[in-house]
């Protein structure tokens, strides 16, 4: 009796624990067979074609307006801070730095993270419950090839050009704040960054930017391709998509820093 | 009987506690029409996802051509499925393509027919369903029920497999529409010669496009038989379900 009551006591704290590894399990072998899918025949080129187009060319505003306004917002707050010590002239320099190592990258993945993992939750949740992904598999066509490994690569591409392109409007953005409200020099000011512009702060952007896309594109597909239960799951999956998604594009954000720069 | 086209034996499955197939045995002869009946939740979309490899049952054995399906991998599994065709309850049609090339899929994605030539047989497939050639450059979403029905089975058609699965395929229609379905899947099954499963609830669609009957209750087989032995049975499930009755052996769990 005593006993029983143990047990049931301890099954009922144990069932979160053997759910919650039995998600990492089946998440971890959603991973395995994507990648694997990643880098074998056949590639549906049409597919990846209007991923890059979904992801790429229609996130170009939302990553605009994201980076203009953190390159002015950095260069405004640095300005005022550093007049403190006497450390004005350091702006340029701190706007290229916090753009091209931090804004640029996260806050656009962030972004996409919104727009488009939860346009791919919603879609292949969708055609989960409405058994599409079940008809591809009668169709003799694999459905990881099908959906998943073209918004992988769509992911793994495009964020790194989207930051790319961010970090120029961003360090854009602090020239403008910084040229026409702070009163500096312009030459000075685009010299100033030009010198200190080091290749590492522009290839930590851009590994993380593919680290990100990966990741954004990846739960996106995990969450739509695991959805069940009609309308209801297919929102549950779109919500679980993009908040996954963006704690783990902060916490591997801090990940990539601390392996490039901490010595 | 002539050439067995797909064995099940003994076939078990479960979802966690429940139950669904508890040893299912069924023989299905090549060319022949079996309609699987049986109420909702009796595990029938389960038995054809099974067959199919959509899900791996626990326990039991399931032959195609005398050749294994449970536990066979992906390559293979993508063979077993170039000889069926699968006509699904909501249709399950791609709705970011176009109606033609919905039932082009297969020939364009895997036996790599050029464009012009699948389209052209796609309209091809599509008018023997009784749809306009019109109707093939719309998206899936502008069609009807009834509509969307006939696009999924000319998808299921076009590749001509040998065996073809019909999920509820007269559910949500009206009685006329219905009949129309059940001709079009009497005409295509016949024409190609194919062996066809079929589950539903709807009986006269069931006496309608069955060779033979089997009836799905509690995860087991517990009738089959030709339509007019079905008439004649004493079989209490059987009486009970084709006369639609809430007394019975059958319990409805409310």
């Amino acid at each position: 009796m005593f006993l029983n009551s143990i047990e049931n006591f301890l099954r009922r704290q144990g069932q979160p624990l053997v759910k919650f590894f039995f998600r990492l399990g089946e998440f971890s072998l959603f991973v395995a067979q994507a990648v694997y899918n990643c880098f074998t025949m056949p590639i549906y080129w049409r597919n990846l074609w209007r991923q890059v187009v979904d992801m790429g060319f229609y996130s170009l505003p939302v990553v605009g307006l994201t980076t203009i306004f953190a390159g002015m917002v950095i260069a405004l707050q640095s300005y005022s801070g550093f007049m403190r010590f006497g450390a004005e002239g350091a702006v340029a320099s701190v706007v290229l730095i916090s753009v091209t190592r931090e804004l640029a990258p996260v806050l656009s993945a962030l972004m996409v993270a919104g727009r488009i993992g939860a346009a791919m939750a919603a879609e292949i949740g969708t055609m989960r419950v409405t058994e599409q992904i079940d008809a591809l598999v009668t169709l003799s066509t694999n459905p990881f090839k099908y959906l998943v490994v073209p918004r992988v690569w769509a992911g793994l591409i495009v964020m790194p050009l989207l930051v790319l392109l961010g970090d120029v409007i961003g360090i854009f953005g602090g020239y403008v704040v910084g040229v026409y409200k702070l009163g500096f020099n312009p030459a000075n000011y685009i010299n100033s960054t030009l010198q200190d512009l080091q290749a590492i702060d522009i290839t930590t952007g851009v590994v993380k930017a593919a680290v990100f896309g990966f990741i954004i594109s990846i739960m996106g597909c995990y969450n739509g391709y695991k959805s069940k239960g009609g309308a209801q799951g297919v929102g549950a999956a779109t919500t679980n998509a993009v908040v996954s998604a963006s704690i783990l594009i902060l916490i591997f954000n801090y990940i990539i820093t601390e392996l490039f720069f901490s010595k | 009987m002539a050439d067995t086209k797909i064995k099940i034996k003994n076939l078990h499955k479960a979802f966690g506690r429940k139950i669904v197939l508890s040893g299912v045995n069924l023989e299905i002869a090549k060319g022949e029409s079996l309609v699987v009946i049986g109420g909702s939740g009796t595990g029938k979309s389960v038995l054809i996802k099974c067959i199919q490899g959509l899900i791996t049952p626990e326990s039991g054995s399931i032959l195609v051509d005398n050749r294994e399906v449970v536990g066979i991998d992906e390559e293979e599994k993508e063979k077993l499925h170039s000889k069926m065709g699968m006509l699904f309850q909501g249709g399950a049609l791609f709705d970011s393509l176009t109606v033609w090339e919905n039932v082009a899929f297969d020939l364009i994605e895997n036996r790599g027919m050029g464009k012009k030539e699948a389209k052209a047989e796609a309209v091809r497939v599509l008018r023997s369903v009784g749809l306009a050639s019109d109707v093939a450059d719309l998206s899936p979403s502008e069609l009807s029920g009834g509509m969307q029905k006939r696009v999924g089975l000319a998808r299921a058609i076009a590749s001509k497999p040998e065996i073809i699965f019909f999920d509820e395929p007269t559910t949500g229609l009206d009685p006329i529409m219905s009949d129309v379905i059940n001709n079009l899947i009497i005409k295509s099954v016949k024409e190609l010669g194919a062996t066809a499963l079929s589950i539903t609830h709807d009986m006269t669609s069931a006496r309608k496009i069955a060779d033979r009957i089997a009836m799905l209750y509690k995860g087991k087989i517990v009738w089959e038989g030709t339509v007019k032995e079905m008439d004649k049975t004493d079989n209490p499930y059987v009486c009970q379900f084709i006369n639609g009755c809430s007394d019975g052996p059958i319990k409805v769990e409310v």
